[in-house]
């Protein structure tokens, strides 16, 4: 199962639990997972059909443009970080 | 002067020195920058800004300009579609609600920094725009200047916007305010961490607002077609990032905006964003001529986003042994008048270079009546590493400890954990600090009174993205080269460079050129210390493509499978017949006399980015009457994965370095009670010169990036960040003052040797 890294500010959604392991095969099932796990995290990460603006994942250490859609292995790290804009 | 610290040479190309491709465009004044664009018809553009930093509008009267004779056009925000709630989609730079985008372009209901572009206007004559601006009446209801970023936090002395909500990860404050977002990352046990140390200290910082001071002004000229077709010729980092964001302002579809970037004179992340540009297709589309909009420096440092200036808070605990057990931070950036600082990037870069088990890092993005803040070369990372390599000198005294083997002891390494959670790959640093351990500067002595040697590190996350490149070969055996990004820093050749190392022909074989958004593919800005590393991979892989086509062709010619044809160094064999062999050039030749057209193009995303380490060590000399510092010798050393061309890897060390003493020395926005910048001019915003600094001496260290074909790491950005701190802790290692307000300039100085006393 992949490892979502929940961010700090999520914590108490999860319990407290800091890397909870999911099934799915893209970002987007991995965080239907949280959420049946633990109500109330999707609505922090998604907003409609895509990330929540200013939010980027990272998947096994590289930032991924394709964001809900981007496919994990069992073996994945996902990270939700804030985006890295700034520049406009 | 410099050196380079590297395994043995593999290549050919990569690593020499060839001169660059632009050269004499560049030297002789023939290259085309933003304000030389000349159109037929063409209409000077200017435009009025306004003299309050923070000001409802009342009413805008434009009807005594539009009758100046000369006058073509005259436009303000209400010529802007209505953004509603919608938002613009900036590529990597991510999703920002368009109403601000609008806003900072043209200003509408409020003014929110002194400079804020209100209305343009375009005429005949640069002369008859600037009277017509003169009668553009406008009525404010001045309001309080919201300057510091603490007070601002608390809503004091006013709100920017009624509307901000400060976010949270997706949720919502239930008052307005000026805090536009908190973050916050968070790794091990930080109570546990401080417990386990034997030195705690706790610590303020602050940075001023700085300027990125490139030379050459924004400049853009539009023309809007009849046909709803626009041009527009600009200054900028990003042709496409640009198409796209004038595209939302404007709401007119992707497809009818083609936009040609000129030659640009510095950028350093400030010709990232949008200003005149929509307003120059505006005044286009309503005058029907071509309209130019060039800035002249005031306007520069008044009306487009310095970086942000900031207030850390940092606490730091150190075992006896020296290792970092826990470091808690707060970071709170200054946004400019919209929301968006880059917060979030000073806190990944903060504690990148160690491997600290226990940290925690709180980061507030915060509105204030300033410019818009923009990128400015490694964004966010000075100021939040600023606090932490101070600390770290002051731990290093503590424990008496030499600053380099602290760092060595806590130094990160491939696997470690960063602050934000992501595992690092494979990095440099440790060979950064083994280097400047070595170096003579370091070995040697400083003597002498009020002198003083200090070190310190820096981190830089660099960036991939997407980039383009076409590649075709010629009839003479040459080939021609297009790229989609803009070249600031040389990229033109360094990215030939990799094409030519792939092709095994020589640089100057390549021609390479910068295209437009209707002549490439996607490709996202100049920025991120990307371009050489994503680029050049793009040439790479058309290079690849070629060598394939070259092998069939040849394959086709001796009627042999193209599987047998070998291709090294440019010659083409048959694999086991010494007998049928051709060169590169000759079978180009032989192509193009039978109209064969051989040519590649690719579009990469790469994954494989890897992190920038520097270490620098800087001498100064403090007077102790005056407060002024002066660099005696100054060493840069730094992990280039593989240096490209080693005289540009050393260009951007240098250029870094300078940048950094300039904001640690001596630069900083200055404003009046009433929010106003008081020294908006190079003769006020004082810039080091190459009368100020000493030759800047440079150690390339390469520990190649596995995730790049050639080990390339980006090179431009991580010069930047370790000088505030390597001067503050060389001043203090001079005359035993710890200053930890940017920037470091002779009055402050002078006001803490006097508290000394």
């Amino acid at each position: 199962m992949a490892v979502v890294h929940i961010p700090a500010l999520l914590l108490p959604l999860t319990e407290g639990n800091p890397e909870p392991t999911v099934n799915g095969k893209t970002v987007e099932e991995l965080i239907d997972q949280l959420e049946i796990r633990y109500p109330g995290v999707k609505q922090r990460l998604v907003d409609g059909d895509r990330l929540r603006a200013g939010l980027s994942v990272f998947v096994d250490g590289s930032v991924r443009r394709d964001g809900l859609k981007c496919e994990v292995s069992p073996q994945s790290d996902v990270h939700f970080i804030p985006a890295i804009a700034g520049g406009y | 002067m410099s050196s380079i610290t590297a395994p043995a040479r593999e290549f050919k190309v990569i690593g020499t020195r060839p001169i660059r491709h632009d050269g004499e465009d560049k030297v002789t004044g023939r290259a085309v920058y933003g304000a030389d664009v000349q159109l037929p018809g063409m209409l000077q553009g200017k435009v009025l800004r306004s003299p309050h930093a923070h000001a409802r509008i009342i009413s805008i009267d434009t009807r005594r300009a539009e009758a100046l004779e000369g006058v073509k056009a005259v436009v303000t925000a209400a010529d802007l579609p209505d953004p509603g709630d919608r938002t613009a989609n900036l590529g990597e730079l991510g999703e920002v609600p368009l109403k601000y985008l609008c806003r900072n372009v043209l200003a509408s209901g409020k003014t929110l920094y002194h400079g804020h572009a209100v209305a343009a206007v375009a005429a005949t004559t640069p002369q008859i725009a600037e009277e017509a601006l003169k009668l553009i009446e406008v009525e404010y209801e001045v309001l309080p200047p919201v300057m510091d970023v603490l007070r601002a936090m608390r809503g004091e002395p006013a709100l920017l916007h009624d509307d901000l909500f400060m976010d949270e990860m997706g949720e919502k404050s239930s008052k307005p305010g000026n805090v536009a977002s908190h973050q916050r990352y968070q790794k091990g046990d930080l109570s546990k961490g401080f417990a386990a140390a034997d030195h705690t200290l706790e610590r303020e910082y602050r940075c001023a607002t700085v300027h990125q001071g490139y030379i050459e002004p924004h400049a853009a000229t539009a023309m809007w077609n009849a046909d709803g077709q626009v041009t527009l010729w600009c200054t900028t980092q990003g042709p496409f990032s640009m198409r796209g964001a004038v595209h939302q302002i404007l709401g007119i579809p992707l497809s009818r905006l083609r936009v040609i970037p000129t030659e640009i004179g510095g950028g350093f992340g400030g010709k990232i964003p949008t200003y005149g540009e929509p307003v120059a297709a505006l005044l286009s589309r309503k005058s029907r001529r071509p309209v130019k909009v060039v800035m002249n420096r005031a306007e520069v440092f008044m009306g487009t986003g310095p970086t942000s200036g900031s207030y850390v808070k940092l606490k730091m605990g150190v075992s006896k042994e020296g290792r970092i057990t826990a470091a808690e931070a707060t970071l709170i950036y200054e946004a400019g008048a919209f929301p968006g600082s880059i917060v979030a990037v000073g806190g990944i870069c903060m504690f990148a270079p160690y491997n600290i088990e226990n940290t925690t890092i709180d980061m507030y993005d915060v509105v204030v009546n300033k410019p818009k803040t923009a990128a400015y070369r490694a964004p966010g990372a000075p100021n939040s590493e600023f606090a932490t390599e101070c600390l770290i000198d002051e731990f290093c005294e503590i424990l008496r400890m030499d600053p380099l083997e602290f760092r060595l002891k806590n130094a990160a390494k491939e696997g470690d954990v960063q602050s934000h959670g992501v595992p690092h790959a494979k990095i440099g640093y440790i060979e950064t600090l083994q280097a400047a351990q070595r170096s003579e500067h370091y070995q040697s002595k400083l003597t002498g009174p009020n002198r003083g040697r200090g070190v310190a590190s820096g981190y830089w996350i660099n960036a991939g993205l997407t980039s383009s490149a076409t590649a075709r070969v010629n009839g003479d055996g040459t080939v021609t080269l297009s790229e989609g990004s803009v070249d600031i820093g040389g990229t033109r050749t360094s990215i030939a460079m990799q094409l030519a190392e792939a092709l095994g022909i020589s640089a100057q074989d390549v021609i390479p050129s910068v295209a437009d958004t209707d002549s490439i593919g996607y490709t996202e800005v100049t920025g991120g210390s990307r371009v050489t590393f994503a680029t050049g991979w793009a040439a790479y892989e058309a290079a690849q493509s070629i060598k394939r086509q070259m092998r069939e062709h040849a394959a086709e010619v001796w009627k042999v499978s193209p599987d047998k044809v070998t291709y090294q160094d440019a010659l083409l064999r048959v694999e086991g017949d010494g007998s049928r062999q051709i060169t590169f050039k000759e079978l180009a030749r032989g192509l193009y006399e039978k109209g064969v057209d051989v040519g590649a193009r690719a579009t990469v995303t790469p994954k494989g980015v890897g992190g920038a380490y520097a270490t620098h060590i800087a001498d100064v000399e403090v007077d102790p009457e005056t407060g002024k510092v002066t660099i005696l010798r100054y060493t840069a050393v730094q992990d280039a994965g593989r240096a490209i061309h080693p005289s540009y890897v050393e260009g951007q060390m240098q250029g870094g370095v300078v940048q950094g003493v300039g904001w640690a020395l001596n630069e900083e926005y200055v404003y009046n009670d009433a929010g106003q910048m008081l020294n908006a001019s190079f003769l006020d915003y004082r810039m080091p010169t190459s009368l100020d600094l000493p030759m800047i001496e440079t150690i390339i260290v390469e520990v190649p990036n596995p995730g790049h074909p050639y080990g390339v790491r980006g090179v431009g950005e991580v010069p930047i960040v370790p000088p505030q701190a390597a001067v503050a802790n060389a001043i203090y290692r001079a005359v035993g003052v710890r200053l930890r307000d940017l920037p470091m300039s002779p009055p402050r100085v002078a006001k803490a040797l006097e508290a000394k006393k």
